[in-house]
């Protein structure tokens, strides 16, 4: 059943939401090659797509995200699908409506916007505008699409932040928008933004929600909400931290975090403030089920 | 008279010169590091004493802090920047006199992957170091990577992703090079943000290189080792 963002939130009781995992490493050991484009997949390969979904939905993932991490125009041109770009953010919105649909617990369906892949002028080569641009694109596709929330992950800059979150308000005006950045670099973003610095810039774009995801592992997420918490009490923090890190086996990226290391995490950063809880790269529907059963059980000590 | 403007380059002691492009070069002040170019061969400096004392010394401090979190992306690409305006002034007197080659390298970012900051960042290192670089961009697959290994008799071949889902394709490019006879006759390095020895080891990499500055020592203890062998 569908729910929206603020609902999951309000009926929360003192409970953390439990987002789902990651898409990308999941769809690797579902069989998708090596520079394959994930995004096609949703129109090429639905059905492998949909069994993710759903098993997060059946772990107990509360907000599913969209396999549309790359689905801006300026990523997608690296598989010369840029053309495709509403088409397939559509089409990736709708399987999720469906696994929703279906589900026995309310959920809430994200649409997620990565980075454009490009760096803002004067220090790269984006306009600010076309980056604008190119996230209302994303952004519009993705409503019609029917997603409750748009939901923009995984960024290092704050301005790019800006322009994915301008992208979304000109497609959908008073539309839920989340935000989240990665803190992977001495604690910074790759840009030299801290979780402080992130905060003070997020607080002013109207997000429901804002946080950190992706990165090294989950020392590094927990310290971005202490931070965070730290300097402000009100507002919906989400961690979605990787499952550790990765190393290689028989070819393919392993992540050494286990679901018991992932339930320690998740009642670790719920102690520390975070409001929903999930988890990114290499993580799966297993680690979202520890992670779920750990926090359900757990009484809060605060 | 007396006045509160700056100095001109040209009243400045060498020393203090170089000083100065160590500070604007770190700032990121690409004119500025023109002007100083300039004024170094002005004074006589060849183009190869202006690129290690004037250029490359100051961008292994950028490549330090860089490493050690002082500096982030946005710094260390003005800085590239500045770097760069240099080396246009400079590049075309370095061949002309024939300037110290240490070796040749080709690299690039693998297939499905478009990230290139750090990949742009070696390959300037690089070629301060003394290694002749043909960068070839992203989303490389092991084709273009072997014909152009092979095309420029080139001694090292760099490697970068950024992405989890697009670093296994190193190994691609590796296996494909063991299939063909080559593995042992190229120096592979690599390097990106999700990768680490054991990483490289797996894959049968020469190293891991963590950043800009640990890629050029490493670059440079390769071909050393190289050079003894072929002696």
């Amino acid at each position: 059943m569908r729910t929206t963002l603020q609902e999951l939130l309000a009926s929360a009781d003192g409970l953390p939401v439990i987002a789902d995992g990651g898409m990308g490493t999941m769809l690797f050991n579902s069989g998708l090659a090596n520079g394959e484009s994930p995004e096609l997949w949703n129109v090429n390969n639905p059905d492998k797509v949909a069994v993710i979904h759903r098993g997060y939905i059946e772990a107990g993932a509360q907000i599913v995200l969209t396999n549309t991490f790359g689905c801006n125009r300026y990523r997608l041109q690296l598989h010369k699908l840029e053309d495709r770009a509403a088409e397939l953010n559509k089409a990736a919105a709708q399987i999720v409506v469906r696994e929703a649909e279906a589900a026995d617990h309310p959920v809430v369906v994200a649409g997620d916007i990565g980075p454009s892949g490009g760096i803002l002028l004067p220090l790269g080569e984006l306009a600010y505008e076309n980056a604008v641009d190119a996230f209302e694109e994303q952004a519009r596709a993705l409503v019609e699409g029917g997603v409750d929330v748009l939901w923009v992950e995984t960024m290092s800059d704050l301005n790019e932040v800006r322009a994915a979150v301008e992208g979304c308000r000109r497609a959908a005006p008073d539309f839920p928008v989340v935000a989240t950045m990665t803190f992977d670099t001495h604690g910074h973003t790759m840009m030299g933004v801290s979780p402080e610095k992130a905060l003070e810039g997020l607080l002013e774009m109207d997000l429901v929600a804002l946080g950190g995801n992706c990165g090294n592992g989950t020392a590094e997420i927990e310290g971005v909400i202490r931070k965070m918490r730290a300097q402000n009490q009100d507002v919906v923090l989400v961690a979605k931290s990787n499952a550790g890190m990765p190393r290689l086996e028989g070819g393919r990226a392993v992540y050494d975090a286990t679901p018991a290391n992932l339930a320690q995490y998740a009642l670790n950063v719920r102690e520390l403030g975070a409001n929903i809880i999930g988890a990114c790269c290499g993580s799966t529907p297993e680690h979202i089920r520890a992670m779920n059963v750990a926090l359900r059980n757990s009484v809060p000590t605060a | 008279m007396a006045d509160n403007r700056p100095p001109s380059l040209e009243d400045l002691t060498t020393e203090e010169l170089l000083e100065i492009m160590m500070d604007d070069l770190y700032d990121g002040l690409a004119e500025e590091i023109v002007a100083e170019v300039h004024d170094c061969l002005r004074r006589g400096m060849s183009a190869y004493e202006t690129m290690t004392q004037g250029l490359v010394a100051g961008m292994d401090i950028v490549g330090q802090d860089f490493g050690a979190g002082i500096l982030f992306v946005p710094e260390v690409l003005m800085a590239a920047k500045a770097m760069k305006a240099g080396m246009e002034v400079l590049r075309p007197l370095l061949t002309e006199t024939g300037a110290p080659k240490l070796g040749k390298a080709i690299i690039g970012t693998v297939k499905g992957d478009i990230h290139d900051i750090g990949k742009n960042l070696v390959g300037m290192m690089w070629e301060g170091a003394g290694i002749e670089v043909i960068n070839l961009g992203i989303n490389t697959d092991a084709d273009a990577f072997i014909n152009a290994l092979e095309e420029q008799q080139a001694d090292i071949l760099g490697m970068s992703a950024l992405l989890t889902t697009t670093m296994p394709y190193m190994k691609v490019v590796i296996d494909e090079l063991k299939a063909r006879g080559l593995r042992d006759k190229y120096i592979v390095l690599v390097g990106g943000a999700p990768l680490n020895s054991a990483f490289a080891e797996e894959i049968e990499a020469d190293a891991y290189c963590q950043d800009a500055s640990v890629a050029v020592d490493t670059a440079k203890k390769y071909l050393a080792m190289r050079r003894e062998e072929a002696s």
